[in-house]
């Protein structure tokens, strides 16, 4: 079976978001780049159906400047046996992105993908339904459980809904996009790191693709959220209980 | 300018109090842009949930009601919403920011080839078109957005605008006919795990109260969490580290990847404080927290803090408050 498994770029969770005095962009000068937390979950599950079920070809893929290749040689040193950068300096958003990997689906016709649910930049949350849609597939999102059913021809999926866990079986290929409790991704070994040397990575134009990819969105300004203030300390239970009755008056 | 199109979300006919606050925001929009707006509900046996959506303003209330629109399936969602776009003419199409909607609206704005901004939090108009604000970056980041495009998706964060009043006119309710050509079929629903019932929903409840990883076990949260909110009348929510460690269900966790809350009291109990839950609970209009660490971060935002062993102030907290 062949999966493909988008990867993204994205300053690392653990980073303070800092942005750059005019208001124009996010500070990524100096600023520590990881693979998108959900993308990572995403591949992990990849690698453990391989695993389980035997040989698979799962291949990443990016879509950036040059930069990208740092995440896909990740992908790669986790596991992956192939790697796709297609290259662009454009801004993108998210249907634009869904554009662009529906041309990168007809091109590697995998069997599905698996995909975060998010990324942890842009928090959009559409790129995979939007994907499904182009493509006319099925899509399970948010998913925390993941089985492949029906020799291979479905997946039977728990997802991570407002009201509780959810049960879909959707038919493959289709779009499955990764939450939170879906796995811990493992971390790269040296092994990996020296294995992921010798891998394939292919760069591709976007042009190449021939994707006509513009993004909608345009960002004017970026600022900062108002801040909450810090209020005062309450030295007893007694003393919140008054505050919270007297002065909040919330209870 | 164009008109509106409102998504209604409802729980098994339900309707999700959430909803009001896109209607909220049609309203507010439709006034600046002299459009009008119309409300559609998707589901089975929807009779009593389109009544309930009458009093709100829309020019219609359209219902896509039919046995195989039960089950909460992107594929069919989707597939109706885009015939009802295609029949009529609509300019943005919207709904409240939840699990359900950010399945099904990406799906429908792609087979229209449509835009989407998600998590909007506010609107203006400028000459010609519309600007948006939404957070991103775990809501480190407000941005001024713009979306090309003759017809826009958006999810709106239900906090950011105030529902919609009810209004003594009732709107006309309108039957949708299931779009022609062969339905969607790509998934079968398999239902939903029972829910623990009794607590309102954390993005419907006026007072929330989250655990954090200073609760040790499931029977704490629920005499510790559990109790306090119930002392409140409030919502039970947890962060992360309750949810990975398996104390709580992902249903409860509340941050940048859960539920995003905005309660009039929000009480952290034990919680540290990360960006990342932060995210979730900044528009609650008072926020109380009760940690040992005085260097918590959770502090930095916090209204009212208390540092204290949740293990001993929450019971006695929970008994005062019951007197
Ligand atoms: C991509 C990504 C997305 C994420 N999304 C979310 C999200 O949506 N929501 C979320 O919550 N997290 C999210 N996280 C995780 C987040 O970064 C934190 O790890 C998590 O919020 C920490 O939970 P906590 O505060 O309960 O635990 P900790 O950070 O461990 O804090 C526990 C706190 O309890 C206090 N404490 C311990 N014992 C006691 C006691 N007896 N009495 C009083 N205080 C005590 C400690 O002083 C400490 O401050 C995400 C992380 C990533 C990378």
């Amino acid at each position: 079976m062949k999966i493909l498994v988008p990867l993204k770029r994205v300053p690392d969770p653990d980073t303070k978001i800092r942005l750059k005095p005019d208001g124009t962009g996010v500070e990524t000068d100096g600023v520590k780049f990881s693979v998108n937390p959900f993308d990572a979950i995403a591949l992990e599950e990849a690698l453990r159906l391989e695993e389980k079920l035997g040989e698979m070809d799962i291949v990443v893929v990016s879509i950036g400047g040059e930069a990208s290749i740092e995440q896909l040689r990740v992908g790669l040193a986790m596991g992956a046996q192939r790697a796709l950068l297609i290259k662009t300096g454009a801004a993108l958003d998210s249907l634009a992105v869904a554009k662009i990997l529906a041309a990168v689906y007809q091109r590697e016709q995998p069997d599905f993908v698996l995909m975060g649910k998010q990324a942890i930049d842009d928090d959009a949350n559409q790129t995979g339904q939007m994907l499904a849609a182009l493509l006319g597939i099925g899509q399970a999102t948010f998913v925390s459980r993941l089985e492949l059913v029906e020799q291979r021809t479905r997946a039977r999926c728990a997802r991570e809904t407002d009201a509780g866990l959810e049960s879909i079986t959707v038919k493959l290929p289709a779009i499955i996009t990764a939450d939170l409790r879906l796995n811990e991704p493992r971390y790269v070994s040296l092994p990996g790191i020296m294995k992921a040397k010798k891998k394939p990575l292919e760069e591709l134009e976007l042009e190449a693709l021939g994707v006509a990819a513009v993004a909608r969105t345009t960002v004017l300004h970026y600022e900062a959220p108002p801040s909450r203030q810090a209020g005062v300390r309450v030295p007893t239970v007694e003393a919140l209980v008054d505050k919270l009755k007297n002065e909040a008056k919330v209870i | 300018m164009a008109n509106i199109l409102v998504i209604a979300e409802h729980d098994a006919g339900q309707l999700k109090l959430a909803t009001l606050s896109a209607l909220g925001f049609a309203a507010q929009t439709a006034a600046t842009t002299h459009g009008v707006y119309d409300v559609l509900v998707i589901g089975a046996q929807m009779g009593t949930t389109a009544e309930s959506l009458r009093a709100y303003g829309a020019r219609q209330v359209l219902v896509a009601d039919a046995a195989p629109l039960q089950s909460p399936l992107a594929d069919r969602h989707a597939w109706v919403i885009e015939a009802v776009v295609k029949q009529r003419d609509y300019g943005i199409v919207v709904a409240a920011a939840s699990t359900f909607t950010k399945d099904i609206l990406p799906r429908a704005a792609a087979l229209l080839d449509a835009g989407m901004l998600s998590d909007v939090v506010g609107v203006s108009r400028t000459d010609d078109d519309l600007v948006f604000k939404r957070v991103m970056y775990a809501g480190n980041v407000l941005a001024t957005v713009t979306l090309a495009g003759d017809l826009k998706f958006l999810t709106i964060r239900a906090a950011a605008f105030a529902p919609v009043v009810a209004g003594t006119t009732l709107s006309p309710v309108e039957q949708i006919p299931l779009p022609a050509g062969p339905m969607p079929d790509l998934a079968e629903y398999g239902g939903r795990e029972a829910k623990v019932a009794g607590r309102p929903d954390a993005t419907e409840a006026r007072v929330v109260v989250s655990g954090g990883r200073a609760i040790k076990n499931a029977e704490d949260f629920e005499r510790l969490v559990g109790g306090l909110a119930d002392a409140l009348g409030g919502a039970v929510g947890s962060s992360r580290a309750l949810v990975d460690s398996g104390i709580t269900p992902n249903s409860l966790q509340i941050g940048q990847t859960g539920k995003i809350v905005a309660p009039d009291l929000y009480l952290a109990v034990g919680i540290s404080g990360a960006i990342q839950h932060l995210a979730g609970i900044k528009d609650s209009k008072v926020i109380v927290a009760i940690n040992k660490d005085a260097d918590a971060p959770i502090f930095e935002i916090a209204d009212y803090g208390l540092v204290a062993d949740v293990y001993t102030a929450v019971p006695e907290l929970t008994a005062q408050l019951k007197q």
